[in-house]
């Protein structure tokens, strides 16, 4: 009914065009990046402007309909799952780059501008934006903001948080509300901080002021194999304390790497059973200095090959084992779940082995392709939907992966977020009196509750059913019973 | 030392709660120039002084995980010095103002160094915190590990917050490799002309740390590998300086600019931002953080100008670059974070924000 009113009322406010009401039209709203889990939206809607938006939370709110923002819908949480009876806002048209400062090496964007647009507009002045997501061709800088998305090169260059400059955050009840902007760090309480990594909880992002950094002049990438798991995850803690911080640091398993290579013939060595990708970038001198101490730590470790790409063709073609490894592990199953856990560094080789456990015990294959560099793990569950039960094994293995990170002092999303995927082992991480926290600080941005419901956090009383199993701090209960 | 207070200051919170008594939260004392008289708020009005300096000492370093976690009274120079011996150090370069500064005072003012384009404000550091909120409850947000987007980002909320969204317990912050060779340049110039080539060196890939202008001095850091910095001095040019404490001095306000006459102004700004008319002040930050006094004849300073002594931590916490809507969602949060507004009341509180 309140759907029906606020169909009315936007069909008033807005041409045609910016409605979308037809089921079959709606279709490609019912999930995002995760599409394990859909819904049909009640109602999507493209504006096209920042008054256009006002003017549909206002009309939201007045009809009290909840309200899913959604950027280019590549997110992996199902942070922009749709709701029935809400609106889907899609900022997709919203996908101007409205000012390129290049005195405050600054851009200001509008949401649906994709990652990658914003370092193509400003590569011609020798500049470029950061993160670089994997869906970077396809992911739009709001739904970056939302998540507080990664990449390969956070390791140095940092999340989306430390890449923005300021926000135009439009609340539920209308405020507009500046964080930050090029005029550097926000004065009082960090709330761009705050609106980083929220998932469109707190408000809709409609414009966002993002830095740009001067281009590397020198890459140089290296490509290490091991025998052994547990010394390329040595070498990584080495290369860390070395003093050094490579732009890149990225570990791939032998199923991964014998997957990729199968399907873009990168040149990985197959019979090794890790290989690590090692990217360093900055000044010639310096570049070249690390890349001398990164062969010394990996020949420590018994490296059984070592390959240096210096030409950008050759960079390019061992990076692109690592950037096609998600579709090449597709290839090997019908169908994949992918992990985002974070764990210290020196974790690494005892939380894979628990991986591996894991994998014999509930009889699914796993194939570790991770950010090895910032403790980033993206173990690939495979299995097969169409096997009865192999859905619900997948997703009971994933929760118990994530958990072991938790354990191991980790969180349960580095890059991926909540979204509604993790509300379960946010329950692991986070104890009542903090999630109730979560949820007052929500209500500051949103009193109704009519933003993104039911994402990010999860409800005591959901918590009170997944029960059982709570681990807090790093501390399980009977921490040395063995759990599978 | 390693002291832990935890069951003490939450049984303290959870007592302040149940008698609707106000709390000062005090650390070593290093900032208080930064803080209205506490005698103005809790300790004023029969309310209580909690004391977080005894809450100290390193909980865990693990060079390899380039992480530190420590309680909130732990004296940033003992964590400097044992990141030393590992030749780490915090990426933020906070001051320690006379080397009194604590772990949790330097998050809850958020004040960064010279460094800070280039290797990240304090907020961005920041990885975790332990806190009691206005409710008595211990919370713990974050972690110890670089990469966390699980709930809101509490943690990096503490910083500038001046524990107006409670009591910090223990912080985890990122930390980076210590520089293989660092090497300051001095170059004459003009400030106007210093603006302009800080802002073309920052477009280019240097390996430059530090860029400060005062009296027609343009200060250089270069930092990294010994071959980048010989071949960034080369391109500079410039005097080279013996003065490696410049910076610190600078980062602590112990550099003798600091010691004029007059109200000491902070304005954070656009980096490119022209210089207003005769300008004598210093521009860090390769232009984006700059400081002057307010001379008493001079004019009212643009309101982007704060001024930097007891007034500024009330500033922050009440009404940021005079924004009133900005403020109200800020007192809104603080709200939801400590109801009955027990924490440091000398830093305003909703209903007298004015």
């Amino acid at each position: 009914m309140a759907l029906a009113k606020l169909q009315k009322q936007l069909t008033s406010l807005l041409p045609r065009r910016c409605l979308i009401t037809d089921p079959a039209a709606l279709k490609p709203y019912e999930c995002d990046g995760l599409t394990a889990v859909r819904e049909i939206p009640g109602l999507v809607v493209l504006p096209e402007s920042e008054t256009q938006i006002k003017q549909i939370l206002a009309a939201c709110l007045e009809q009290q309909v909840a309200v899913v923002p959604r950027g280019a819908g590549t997110g992996l949480s199902g942070g922009a799952r749709p709701i029935a009876d809400g609106v889907v806002i899609g900022l997709s048209r919203l996908n101007k780059i409205l000012e390129i400062d290049l005195d405050n090496m600054a851009a200001r964007v509008q949401p649906g501008v994709r990652n990658l647009a914003i370092t193509e507009a400003v590569a011609e002045h020798g500049l470029y934006y950061a993160p670089d997501p994997s869906s970077q061709i396809a992911c739009s800088i709001g739904g970056n903001v939302a998540e507080n998305a990664g990449g390969v090169h956070c390791l140095k260059y940092g999340l989306t948080v430390h890449n923005i400059l300021g926000v135009k955050l439009q609340t539920i009840e209308g405020d507009e509300l500046l964080l930050g902007g090029p005029g550097g760090d926000p004065e009082g309480y960090d709330l761009l901080a705050l609106t980083c990594g929220s998932e469109g909880m707190l408000g809709v992002v409609t414009e966002i002021w993002v830095k740009l950094l001067p281009q590397p002049p020198v890459k140089q990438v290296l490509l290490m194999a091991f025998e052994q798991v547990s010394r390329a995850a040595e070498s990584v803690s080495a290369i860390i304390a070395s003093g050094l911080i490579p732009a890149g640091l990225e570990m791939m398993d032998e199923l991964a790497i014998e997957a990729a290579e199968a399907f873009v013939h990168a040149g990985y060595p197959l019979g090794a059973k890790a290989i690590l990708l090692c990217e360093l970038d900055g000044v010639a001198e310096e570049v070249a200095a690390d890349a001398e101490l990164v062969k010394r730590i990996a020949q420590a470790h018994e490296a059984i090959s070592l390959v240096s790409a210096e030409a950008p063709a050759d960079q390019a073609r061992l990076w692109a084992g690592r950037k096609a490894a998600f579709p090449a592990v597709g290839r090997l199953s019908p169908d994949y779940y992918c992990m985002d856990g974070t764990i210290p560094r020196h974790q690494l080789a005892t939380v894979l082995e628990q991986i591996n456990q894991l994998s014999d015990h509930y009889g699914l294959r796993v194939a570790n392709v991770f950010h090895a560099g910032d403790g980033n793990l993206h173990p690939l569950i495979l299995y097969d939907a169409n096997v009865p039960g192999e859905l619900e094994k997948a997703e009971l293995m994933g929760g118990r992966i994530l958990e072991i990170c938790v354990e191991a002092g980790g969180t349960v999303t580095g890059e991926h977020g909540v979204g509604i995927e993790k509300l379960d082992q946010m329950c692991a991480q986070f104890a009542d009196p903090e999630l109730e926290q979560f949820f007052r600080v929500k209500a500051v941005f949103d009193p109704p509750g009519l933003l993104n419901p039911g994402k990010g956090v999860p409800t005591l009383a959901r918590c009170a059913e997944v029960g059982g199993m709570h681990v807090h701090g790093g501390r399980a209960p009977f921490a040395g019973l063995e759990r599978f | 030392m390693d002291r832990d207070q935890t069951e003490v200051l939450i049984a303290a919170v959870a007592q302040a709660a149940a008698d609707a008594q106000a709390i000062s939260i005090v650390g070593s004392g290093s900032k208080s120039f930064l803080l209205p008289d506490v005698s103005a708020g809790a300790a004023g009005s029969g309310g209580r002084l909690l004391n977080v300096a005894e809450h100290l000492g390193i909980i865990e370093y693990r060079p390899d995980e380039l992480v530190i976690t420590a309680r909130a009274g732990t004296s940033l120079k003992d964590i400097r010095q044992t990141l030393q011996r590992e030749d780490q150090l915090l990426p933020f370069e906070p001051p320690a103002f006379r080397d009194q500064g604590t772990l949790g005072g330097a998050l809850a003012a958020g004040l960064s160094g010279s460094s800070r384009p280039w290797k990240g404000s304090l907020r961005d550091a920041v990885l975790g915190v332990r806190l009691i909120n206005g409710l008595g409850e211990l919370l713990r947000f974050g972690g110890s590990v670089v990469k966390n987007v699980a709930g809101y980002d509490v943690s990096r909320l503490q910083a500038g917050a001046f524990g107006t969204l409670g009591v910090l317990l223990d912080i985890s912050f990122r930390v980076i490799p210590a520089p293989r060779m660092q090497q300051t340049q001095v170059l004459a110039m003009s400030a106007a002309d210093a603006l302009v080539q800080m802002r073309a060196w920052a477009r280019q890939s240097l390996p430059i740390s530090g860029l400060c202008h005062l009296d027609n001095r343009l200060w250089v850091r270069l930092q990294g590998a010994e071959s980048a910095v010989r071949s960034a001095v080369a391109k500079l040019g410039g005097e080279s300086s013996s003065d490696a404490d410049f910076w610190s001095r600078i980062d602590n306000h112990q550099h003798p600019f600091f010691q004029s006459e007059g109200t000491l102004l902070r304005q954070r700004v656009a980096p490119a931002q022209p210089l207003p008319e005769n300008w004598d002040g210093l521009i860090e930050w390769a232009g984006a953080q700059r400081w002057q006094f307010q001379k008493e004849s001079a004019s009212e300073p643009t309101s982007d100008w704060l001024p930097f002594d007891h007034r500024f931590a009330r500033a922050q916490c009440q009404r940021p670059g005079g924004n009133m809507l900005l403020g109200d969602y800020q007192q809104r949060l603080r709200r939801a974070f400590d109801p009955q507004q027990l924490f440091n009341p000398e830093l305003g509180h909703a209903d007298s924000a004015a």
